[in-house]
């Protein structure tokens, strides 16, 4: 554990990463403050992987430098590793080793840590623990993961993409994990581009685009700079003129429009004003509708008035 | 923290995930027994083969053959010149004498079982027609043992076996490894780089004791082949080809990122050598001129000295040479891949 929870616990400064010709991190500045579970949200290719494998010291950045609980890669590598927990994206670990065996052996390399039994304990794995990785299911592999880099007893827990591919049982119970760790005073890195992981796990989120980063604060604070707290999304029928872009955004409560073919989306302060307001004007203009869904904002409404771009590709 | 504990981990690992595959144990231990049997069996020493020649018909064939059939491990047959023909060119038949005068001999005299049976015809035949020894002659019959095939072809199938348990332990371990990222995880963690190399070396060597006995006490045992050399001598010789063979497969795996690079390139440093090196015949019957360049390759080395150890009992200090060739290349094969190898 820190003794210092005064200073951040991960700060970089201009970091960047070029692979061939392209950028992958183009200058960037983050302070991750210890005890807290700080969240790096983006689309895939937004450079996450490239920068926190940075952090990790697992790739040597380019440009700019990078400091962990006081202490630099190139000088104190060997102090650093035992500090912290790792779980990369898509590692596949040995299959013919037991769950146990798997552990004990990244326990092995830590001067000191949990024990193994303790361990499977916290993600939930006791029962599985003498069964092939090749056996275990994609939820129980991640825990697995989670597990190894958990052995060390970090004061940093990295982890890349860890709930990608897991159906939403699985992700639940890896959030518990997550949740209990930092509970116990642990520092998290945490990259996805599930915005309901970042909004629910982070205390802070920097949304990465194109290797930079280009909004960070709290949840909460990130949601709030829309300026709007709900979304209306609606679909037009075929037919008959749709209503100007102008005329939308004139309607009570309506902070802004986006459009994307037939399908609308606004961003609104009130829904109880602003729906009927829609009603009334889409009757005036004799146009049907054919959809109409509220939700409260997200960060994936953020990243899509920032860059007119989805977090996810599907 | 022991420096011992993640080295022992790590090799413990390594070896259990050897043992649960399969495949690693046929490879390993059933393949040289089941090549071993196999060969031993097609190529076994048997009693002299009956010479079979071929009359050509026409005049004084049958007596000619009559002569002949009287000789034993001779047997001739009156054949119509185009069978005799079509025999001799399929094998069937080594030689076809011709009757006449002179008697004509029609043979190959690039096969050596061609030579052999002219020199049986013509002895046959000119002994029927009264040709006299000079000379008293007795005969004793020796057979060595240490000189029949399977002798040659048991410690050529033990480097043959070191060869490739080595260098495809190490090799496609750590591609398989690298490709998975789970080099990446591991060097995430506090694990050394040389515990980790280590561990392969000593999985691959607490194999290398059964392994070996199993060949060669099937070898003693089943076929009776001599193992005259110390058994301290073929361990220690064992050791150097083991660990050259690791080093070579190191070597190949140093920087390839898929199987396929590393199959195509595991393959293309062992072809040459299970062709040339004496696995399962001499070297010595390539031409002279590339004699100097199969010698100086790490499995003819380790096949000279293993045969020399065994078959003839020779000493450690008798093989230092080829034993020297073949720890030569294991160290610039470690040297060579450390420098170059791709760890992340």
């Amino acid at each position: 554990m820190p003794t210092d929870t005064a200073a951040p616990a991960i700060t970089c400064r201009a970091l960047v990463k070029r692979y061939k010709d392209v950028v992958a991190v183009a200058g960037l500045d983050l302070e991750v403050r210890a005890g807290e579970c700080f969240g790096l949200l983006g689309p895939n290719g937004a450079g996450k992987t490239t920068t926190v494998e940075m952090l990790e010291g697992l790739v040597v950045p380019d440009g700019g430098e990078v400091e962990l609980l006081g202490m630099r890669w190139a000088r104190d590598e060997r102090a650093l590793r035992e500090r912290l927990g790792v779980a990369l994206q898509e590692t596949k670990l040995a299959d013919r080793l037991t769950v146990a065996e798997v552990i004990r052996l990244f326990h092995s390399f830590y001067r000191s840590g949990r024990s193994v039994e303790e361990v499977l304990e916290v993600v939930a794995l006791g029962e599985k623990r003498d069964a092939w990785v090749e056996k275990l299911s994609g939820g129980q592999r991640q825990r697995l993961a989670i597990a190894c880099a958990l052995v060390g007893d970090p004061d940093i827990l990295f982890l890349d993409e860890p709930t990608t591919g897991l159906d939403p049982q699985s992700r639940h119970q890896l959030w518990e994990v997550v949740a209990a760790f930092k509970r116990g005073g642990g520092t998290v890195v945490l990259t996805t581009h599930y915005m309901e992981e970042a909004e629910r796990l982070c205390d802070r989120v920097a949304v990465m685009d194109h290797g930079k980063v280009i909004a960070l604060g709290t949840p909460r604070e990130l949601i709030a700079s829309l300026g709007a707290e709900e979304v209306v999304e609606f679909a037009l029928g075929e037919g008959a003129a749709p209503p100007a872009d102008a005329a939308l955004a004139a309607l009570p409560g309506v902070t802004a429009v986006r459009r994307d073919g037939s399908r609308y989306t606004l961003t609104v302060s009130e829904v109880h004003r602003a729906v009927p307001g829609l009603l009334a004007e889409l009757q005036r203009g004799g146009v049907e509708l054919t959809a109409l869904v509220t939700h409260h904002a997200t960060l994936e409404d953020l990243f899509l008035s920032l860059t007119g771009r989805h977090l996810r590709d599907e | 923290m022991a420096y011992w504990r993640p080295l022992w981990q790590l090799t413990l690992s390594r070896f259990k995930e050897q043992l649960r595959q399969p495949e690693v144990l046929f490879w390993v231990f059933a393949f040289p027994l089941l090549l071993a049997v196999a060969l031993g069996l097609a190529f076994r020493n048997r009693p002299p083969e009956v010479v079979r020649v071929a009359v050509e018909a026409g005049a004084d064939a049958d007596s000619v053959a009559r002569l002949l059939n009287g000789s034993r491990g001779l047997k001739a047959a009156v054949l119509p010149p185009a069978r005799a023909a079509e025999q001799l060119r399929k094998g069937g038949v080594a030689l076809v004498v011709v009757p006449g005068d002179p008697l004509l001999y029609r043979y190959d005299s690039t096969r050596s079982e061609s030579r052999l049976a002219r020199l049986v015809t013509d002895d046959a035949l000119q002994r029927a027609l009264g040709r006299r020894d000079v000379r008293a002659v007795a005969e004793q019959k020796v057979m060595e043992k240490g000189s029949r095939y399977i002798d040659f072809l048991i410690p050529g199938l033990l480097g043959l076996n070191l060869m490739g348990t080595g260098m495809w332990g190490m090799g496609y371990a750590v591609v398989d490894a690298r490709r998975r990222k789970l080099m990446k995880r591991l060097l995430a963690s506090p694990m050394r780089r040389s515990e980790y190399l280590l561990s392969f070396i000593a999985a691959r060597l607490v194999l290398l004791g059964p392994e070996v006995a199993l060949l060669l006490g099937f070898g003693v045992l089943a076929f009776g082949v001599p193992l005259r050399g110390s058994v301290v001598s073929v361990a220690v010789l064992v050791l150097i080809g083991a660990m050259c063979f690791a080093g070579l497969g190191l070597l190949t795996a140093s920087r390839a990122r898929t199987i396929e690079m590393v199959s195509g390139l595991m393959n293309l440093i062992m072809m040459p050598m299970w062709i040339l090196s004496g696995v399962f015949f001499s070297s010595a019957n390539f031409p002279a001129a590339m004699q100097p360049l199969i010698k100086a390759l790490p499995l003819t080395a380790l096949n000279d000295a293993l045969r020399s150890v065994i078959l003839d009992g020779a000493s450690l200090g008798a093989v230092a040479v080829p034993a020297a060739i073949c720890a030569a290349w294991g160290v610039a094969s470690f040297a060579v891949a450390l420098k170059i190898f791709r760890w992340l």
